[in-house]
């Protein structure tokens, strides 16, 4: 087990190397231009290809040529980028291309500043671009994880043959701690099926997200709803910590839930029950898990540096059944220990 | 609306993709006397002749030509409106293969003129073919960036006008204004002297791209009769008399015999190179320490952006994880930055750590005023602030230690104005606030200093004059 102290977002281009990814296409922005510079640095040496971009739109359309021919691409970007990226996801989702997108989420709306929040969640994890579509969402919450979640992201791109986002933001990408390189390296194989690949075996494929009859797309349209029903039942991830006498949930995914859990060890302490209900996966957001806690009398208490976009989605989950609290800070801001514990105090009548 | 190509090599005899209930499988879905269906056929012809069909990936556009890939007996890919010479770098650079990005003139001059003149200017290995009608073609017919003076569109109904719609874009010229490209010609579909050289062209196009040799653009003035409102024929009249003369015929590059084959590198995918990469071989053994406390420790250290302080906690991080322990380092940036101050925090613990910043420190390490003055009042109580002396006279919030430690002069002293860092990490170790060991501190130092390894004995000595400080002044 080789352990270094290794940064967020260098952790992010390990993972992805030793995942097998042969193509980085990107462009720079402030909290996550790192993540091109170390593609830039490490990529090359070992023949991969690294490409800064003119533009978001145009590195995420290397992806879908890329990932078009079957390899094993992935860019990275925060808030301005990812929006400009939108079109390019959607094609991607109708053409059923697997490509890992890193957003290191930053402060909106507008330029907003380089500040950590998680804002984008909503434009990430609801799809963000025109059509019925959905992305795999991963939210890592440590340095390993940023590697770990980009390793899987490819997995499950490939697994399902659809766009997988690992949505990190300022905090994890600046972040150093100790963190294990991974044990296996893969080298991937190019899947004939469907791959355009340039080469006899592949001629007669096609990468295309027309359908011009009607009837046709609300097939087409359907089958991606069975996908992503069949991610949902088998992709989703979650952990939680203290959850089982719990009479208030603390809800948070990201840098949050490390401020959550600190929060929850603080109240333990003063002897309040307090669990951590932390979604791994946002798309799939785990709403079985979260059901079976609120089946009981439960308050749960949304942490999150967004206005609000996790809680509505966890009051949906839970088709508001219990109380949703909501503690967030926005404009670059962390949440603060203190308004996590005040908020605590105050569902607990303390 | 349909019009038979008579069967081409390099195309489908039959036509499938066009639809389950598709009554005339071998008609295109191009206009009489469009342009895309001659162009399609000179491009399949020129691909079969060269052999070049199972190596070939076609990216059809957005625009009349949306389905090029019903017909080209290649490998086909769809693209969004103007992305294709975008997604051609990505496949080429993913495949080395031969890649053609096939574009009308809204889609390649209009929305995506970035990625046209980017993509040339990168000198792509790809070869692109761009149909120039003067129209939007699918759309019905609105203005193009192409459309002469004068001409009348559905958005330009009284002809185009220059002062309020500009004037029509020459994209053989800008492309050749590049340096990359090998070679751009310009070639008309409108006679069969004009056919003749613009399959010359075609060819010469994609043998630079079997070649290996670069970026290639082929401009075609081609007739749309359904959105001009003109016969075939008229049509073929107005490119020969009134585009021609806007678009001049003929070839403005060719550096077919000069230009050398780019040459891209196979991927290495073992784990042996990875592990070479990040140097997995020359990691330390961890340094052997038992520390029964179970307590975290939460360091803050703070000072003017150039005194180290980002990385005094990264040395600390260090021998924090050369001791095994769990340990954070998270730096302020972005707004916090502001004003030239910069803080970072460090959580050393043996547990699984929550929040990695530190609100309430055990030990504050100011290194100016400011730092000093903002953070004090958090450190919690029976915690440690240490301070650089230069500061001058300080009031500490009750049940706080303090210690004015003269880092900058010693560090000055010991033979380095840039090291009042090392001498804080030598009184940090010295204090034994950390628990951590001694050796771990030394190792930090080495590994901070990896990249200027002469420093490394400097910056020992520095740490121990520090150790030496703390022995003689501090109780
Ligand atoms: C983002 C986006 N904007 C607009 C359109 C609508 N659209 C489809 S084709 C087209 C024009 C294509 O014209 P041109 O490139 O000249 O090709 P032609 O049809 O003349 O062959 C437009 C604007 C689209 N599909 N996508
Ligand atoms: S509209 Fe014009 S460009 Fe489109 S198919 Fe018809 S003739 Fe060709």
């Amino acid at each position: 087990m080789a352990t270094k102290l290794i940064k967020g977002n260098t952790a992010v281009v390990i993972g992805a190397l030793y995942a097998g990814s042969d193509c980085f296409f990107g462009y720079p922005i402030t909290p996550a231009s790192e993540i091109l510079h170390e593609a830039s640095r490490f990529y090359p040496p070992l023949g991969r290809k690294f490409l800064q971009a003119e533009s978001e739109e145009a590195s995420i359309n290397m992806c879908y040529g890329a990932a078009a021919a079957g390899h094993r691409v992935f860019t990275a970007s925060s808030g301005p980028g990812i929006s400009l990226m939108q079109e390019g996801v959607s094609y991607l989702a109708g053409a059923e291309l697997p490509t890992v997108i890193v957003d290191i989420m930053r402060a909106g709306p507008g330029l907003g500043n380089i500040g950590p929040e998680q804002s984008d969640y909503n434009q990430v994890v609801k799809g963000g671009g025109h059509g019925n579509y959905k992305n795999i969402v991963l939210a890592p919450n440590s340095v390993q994880e940023m590697c770990d979640y980009t390793m899987l992201a490819f997995e499950l791109a490939f697994k399902w043959r659809t766009p997988v986002y690992v949505l990190a933001d300022g905090v994890l990408g600046q972040m150093i701690e100790p963190f294990t390189f991974p044990e296996k390296a893969i080298a991937p194989v190019i899947d004939k099926t469907w791959a355009v690949n340039g080469n006899a075996e592949t001629r007669q494929n096609l990468v295309t997200s027309i359908f011009l009859d009607f009837a046709q797309l609300e097939e087409f349209n359907n089958r991606l709803q069975v996908k992503y029903a069949d991610i949902e039942r088998t992709e989703t991830r979650c952990e939680q910590q203290n959850t089982d006498d719990a009479d208030i949930i603390l809800v948070a995914y990201g840098i949050s839930s490390r401020i959550a859990k600190t929060a929850m060890d603080n109240a333990r302490r003063q002897g309040l029950k307090v669990g951590l209900f932390r979604p791994q996966t946002l798309f799939p957001f785990p709403k079985k898990q979260i059901n079976a806690l609120a089946d009981k009398n439960v308050t749960f208490i949304a942490v999150e540096m967004s206005n609000g976009q996790l809680a509505d989605d966890l009051r949906l989950a839970i088709s508001c059944r219990r109380p949703v609290e909501l503690v967030n800070r926005l404009g670059g801001n962390l949440v603060t220990l203190d308004q996590v514990m005040n908020k605590i105090k105050a569902v607990a009548g303390k | 609306m349909t019009e038979k190509i008579i069967s081409s090599k390099g195309i489908y005899n039959e036509f499938p993709r066009k639809g389950r209930n598709n009554p005339a499988p071998a008609a295109t879905h191009y206009c009489p006397g469009c342009g895309h269906g001659i162009l399609h056929k000179l491009i399949g012809e020129a691909l079969a002749d060269l052999g070049l069909q199972d190596k070939t990936v076609t990216i059809s556009p957005v625009g009349c030509a949306v389905f090029a890939y019903y017909y080209f007996d290649t490998g086909n890919i769809q693209v969004a409106h103007g992305r294709a010479p975008a997604v051609a770098t990505g496949v080429s650079r993913a495949t080395d293969k031969i890649v053609i990005a096939y574009q009308g003139d809204g889609d390649l001059a209009s929305i995506g003129l970035n990625e046209t003149l980017q993509a040339a200017n990168r000198g792509e290995k790809i070869a692109v073919f761009f149909v120039n009608n003067t129209v939007y073609g699918m759309t019905g017919g609105q203005m193009a960036p192409t459309t002469l003076i004068g001409e009348k569109t559905v958005t330009c109904p009284d002809g185009r006008d220059p002062l309020t719609q500009g004037y029509p874009l020459h994209l053989c010229e800008l492309i050749a204004s590049l340096q990359a490209p090998v070679f751009v010609e310009r070639v008309a579909l409108s006679d069969s002297k004009n056919i003749r050289n613009a399959r010359r062209a075609v060819r010469k196009a994609l043998e630079v791209q079997r070649d290996g040799k670069g970026y290639t653009f082929v401009e075609v003035l081609s007739p749309c009769p359904t959105n001009l409102g003109q016969s075939a024929v008229a049509n073929n009249d107005f490119i020969n008399e009134q585009m021609i003369r806007e678009y001049p015929l003929g070839n403005f590059r060719d550096r077919t015999e000069e230009a050398e084959p780019v040459v891209r590198p196979d991927s290495d995918f073992t784990r042996e190179s990875l592990d070479t990469l990040f140097e997995l071989d020359s990691i330390p053994p961890s340094i052997p320490h038992d520390d029964a406390a179970d307590t975290e420790t939460q360091v803050k250290i703070a000072g003017f952006g150039g005194q180290g302080v980002l990385s005094l906690g990264i040395m600390l991080t260090e021998a924090a994880q050369a001791a095994s322990k769990q340990v954070s380092w998270y730096p302020s940036y972005g707004p916090e930055q502001r004003g030239g101050t910069s803080n970072c925090s460090v959580i050393i613990s043996k547990q699984a750590i929550g929040s990695p910043v530190v609100y309430n420190p055990d030990l504050l390490v100011a290194m100016n005023r400011p730092s000093f003055e903002r953070f004090k009042n958090d450190v919690k109580p029976g915690g440690i602030i240490m301070y650089d002396a230069q500061i001058g006279d300080v009031e500490l919030p009750p049940g706080v230690k303090g210690v004015a430690v003269p880092a900058q002069d010693l560090a000055e002293q010991a033979g380095s104005s840039r090291a009042a860092n090392t001498i804080m990490f030598g009184v940090m170790l010295e204090l034994g606030i950390t628990r951590l060991p001694e050796a771990a501190f030394a190792r930090a130092l080495e590994a901070n200093f990896a990249k200027k390894p002469k420093l490394i004995p400097l910056n020992l000595k520095i740490l121990e004059f520090a150790r030496q400080w703390v022995k003689n002044n501090v109780r």
